[in-house]
């Protein structure tokens, strides 16, 4: 709210309601980031790093989805580009801290964002949609054929190395505190541009794109840069993932992965910022359960269904549903 | 042998037939998905899986009940278009109004579970399934060797593509479909009954995309994962296209399949990449593409 002119009762109200969300949400942050520090003393760190990984990725998305409006069907480009530029660069070159890799992995990404954004920017809606879909399949395409992605096999054994040359990344629990902090950075990150003046620009483009052009707003310059940021961050939680598992693989770029991270973004909420990390920690959960169970062959089918209840019954997500239950219930 | 640009005569117009025949079939589907998107404004995301599904139903039928390849080409589409006609009543319509983001998420979720399921009763690899006996051998042509089924496959896929061009631009009911696109709602005041039209439109469309799964069934290898990946390139070609016009969608799908074809010729590792560099190339000259009308 940079002008406050003509407040009116409603808005006043509003700025009430944001007022006691926020602070709700202050103290649920505070509370997550305790549980998050005290977790690998219960559960396995690789898995809540897999967790930690995937809801980057999906935070990401959603600001494109959530904030912006863009559906892009093709994010697996930038998580698997992140991904195999990273563990290239940490096979091949040992004298190479781990954070250089993911550095580049993540400006890799971020380059190909750009890309991505000039051509897809050109059509709207469900064309935005196809045209991200497709260049992602050309970038799979492209990892197939190069001679340095391993192909079918992906890319193995990928060292974790030393965080600043001198933390073993080898121990679990120094990997799972730096991926907490790349997570939080990135989490952050997002909450802080889409709070900020330019993430209200984003918000006035989901909502009404026409409206924005008419009030001076280059819009087209906007979405590029927030297909950028998404899209580089994207490229971070791949990165991340694949210092994390020590692999590169070709399901990472494969269009699966743009189906799961929407799923994702969409069941916990798109939206709003705790959404897509509910969504990543429900879907992870889900996959991991089942892969255990008898049911370990239906996991496409159950997402699939998933996908269906979520668009039919509850498009506010997990997330989305139970911010409506609070405002109705608590004021 | 007589040669073109340093290739044999007769591999080029082999890899030319590929390439029509390649194109017929995403002609077939890219027609399919833009008479849905004309009167529905979605995207049918399950349209790979309902061409696949009609090429499995094919199959079966025929393990099952030994119903043969005549039949099919009228019964698989048939049954197929009778799930899509479901599938929009139980579930597309109630999210009808909506931001069209969410049904094309719909239709991906639907795909998910139709190829999850049939991926888990038959497994990836292919079925087998042989052509009727009557389409043993082929033309024999000056420079090259046509088989008969891949003739009959462009000759069906033509003219279906024309019947169904037909069948919007010079008739009633496509006089109907046409009013639909434009205005719904009015159509709706005029007495038409606009939701049952919408159903048979998307049943309409999906039964295309099965019959090319029929016609599929002899040449390709029939797997619950034969259509995700070719309803991506689909998508291409949509996009190349623009989804103006029916007659669009037939010529950018034939022509796609062609140049694919080609590229197999000159410069093989790059053949399932030069669509979508067209599409690249395309939306950077002209964003709403070659037979759009507006951006």
């Amino acid at each position: 709210m940079d002008h406050p002119v003509n407040q009116t009762d409603i808005q006043q109200a509003m700025l009430d309601q944001q007022k006691s969300d926020q602070r709700r949400k202050h103290i649920l942050n505070l509370v997550l980031l305790a549980l998050l520090l005290i977790a690998p003393a219960v559960i396995y760190p690789v898995f809540l790093m897999k967790i930690l990984c995937f809801a980057l990725f999906a935070v990401a998305f959603n600001l494109l989805l959530g904030f912006t409006g863009l559906l892009s069907f093709g994010h697996a480009a930038f998580l698997a580009t992140g991904s195999y530029t990273t563990g290239y660069l940490l096979s091949n070159y040992s004298g190479l801290t781990t954070e250089m890799g993911i550095i580049v992995g993540t400006a890799a990404a971020t380059v190909l964002g750009v890309l991505f954004a000039l051509v897809a920017i050109r059509r709207q809606g469900i064309y935005f949609a196809m045209i991200t879909l497709a260049l992602a399949q050309l970038v799979y395409f492209m990892f197939v054929q190069a001679p340095f992605t391993g192909g079918e096999d992906g890319m193995h054994g990928v060292p974790r190395g030393h965080l600043f040359g001198f933390i073993d990344l080898e121990n679990n629990l120094a990997m799972y505190y730096f991926v907490l902090a790349v997570f939080l950075g990135g989490y952050l990150l997002v909450q802080r541009v889409v709070g900020s003046p330019f993430g209200q620009v984003l918000k006035a483009i989901k909502q009404n794109e026409p409206r924005a052009v008419s009030l001076g707003y280059n819009v087209n310059q906007y979405k590029v840069l927030a297909f950028v940021m998404s899209a580089g961050l994207a490229g971070l939680a791949g990165s991340v993932k694949t210092v994390v598992f020590q692999l590169a693989s070709l399901n990472d770029a494969h269009w699966h992965m743009s189906g799961e991270v929407i799923l994702m973004t969409l069941l916990g909420g798109t939206g709003t910022l705790l959404g897509p990390v509910v969504g990543a920690t429900f879907v992870v959960n889900l996959e991991y359960q089942l892969s255990q169970g008898p049911l370990g062959d239906w996991v496409d089918p159950i997402l699939g269904a998933i996908f269906v209840l979520t668009v039919i019954a509850f498009r506010s997500g997990i997330v989305g549903e139970i911010q409506k239950f609070v405002r109705k219930n608590m004021g | 042998m007589s040669m073109i640009l340093g290739v044999p005569v007769a591999v080029l117009f082999g890899q030319l037939l590929l390439g029509i025949i390649n194109g017929a079939f995403y002609a077939l589907l890219s027609l399919g998905l833009a008479v849905i998107f004309g009167l529905l404004k979605i995207i049918n995301f399950a349209h790979g899986a309902m061409y696949m599904l009609g090429a499995m139903v094919t199959v079966i039928m025929f393990d099952a009940m030994g119903i043969n390849y005549w039949v099919a080409l009228v019964l698989a589409p048939l049954v197929v278009g009778c799930f899509g006609v479901l599938l929009e009543y139980f579930l597309l319509r109630r999210i009808a109004g909506q931001d069209h983001i969410y049904s094309l998420l719909l239709t991906f979720g639907v795909a998910l579970m139709i190829q999850g399921i049939l991926t888990n009763i038959f497994g990836v690899s292919g079925l087998r399934y042989s052509m009727p006996e009557i389409f043993q051998g082929g033309f024999k042509l000056d420079f090259m060797f046509l088989p008969y089924y891949r003739a009959w496959v462009i000759f069906m896929a033509l003219l279906v593509c024309f019947g169904t061009w037909f069948m919007i631009e010079k008739t009633k009911l496509g006089s109907y479909l046409r009013a639909g696109t434009e205005d719904a709602q009015l159509m709706q005041g005029f007495g038409i009954n606009v939701p049952l039209l919408i159903s048979l439109t998307y049943g309409f469309g999906v039964m295309i995309a099965a019959f090319a799964g029929v016609l599929a069934a002899p040449i390709y290898s029939v797997t619950p994962v034969m259509g995700s990946n070719l309803l991506i390139v689909v998508f291409a070609v949509v996009v190349i296209g623009g989804m103006g016009s029916i007659a669009g969608a037939i010529i950018t799908g034939l022509l796609m399949g062609v140049i694919e074809g080609f590229t197999k010729v000159f410069y093989p590792e790059f053949s399932s990449a030069v669509i979508f560099l067209v599409m690249v190339v395309v939306l950077l000259i002209r964003p709403s593409g070659l037979f759009g009308k507006e951006a």
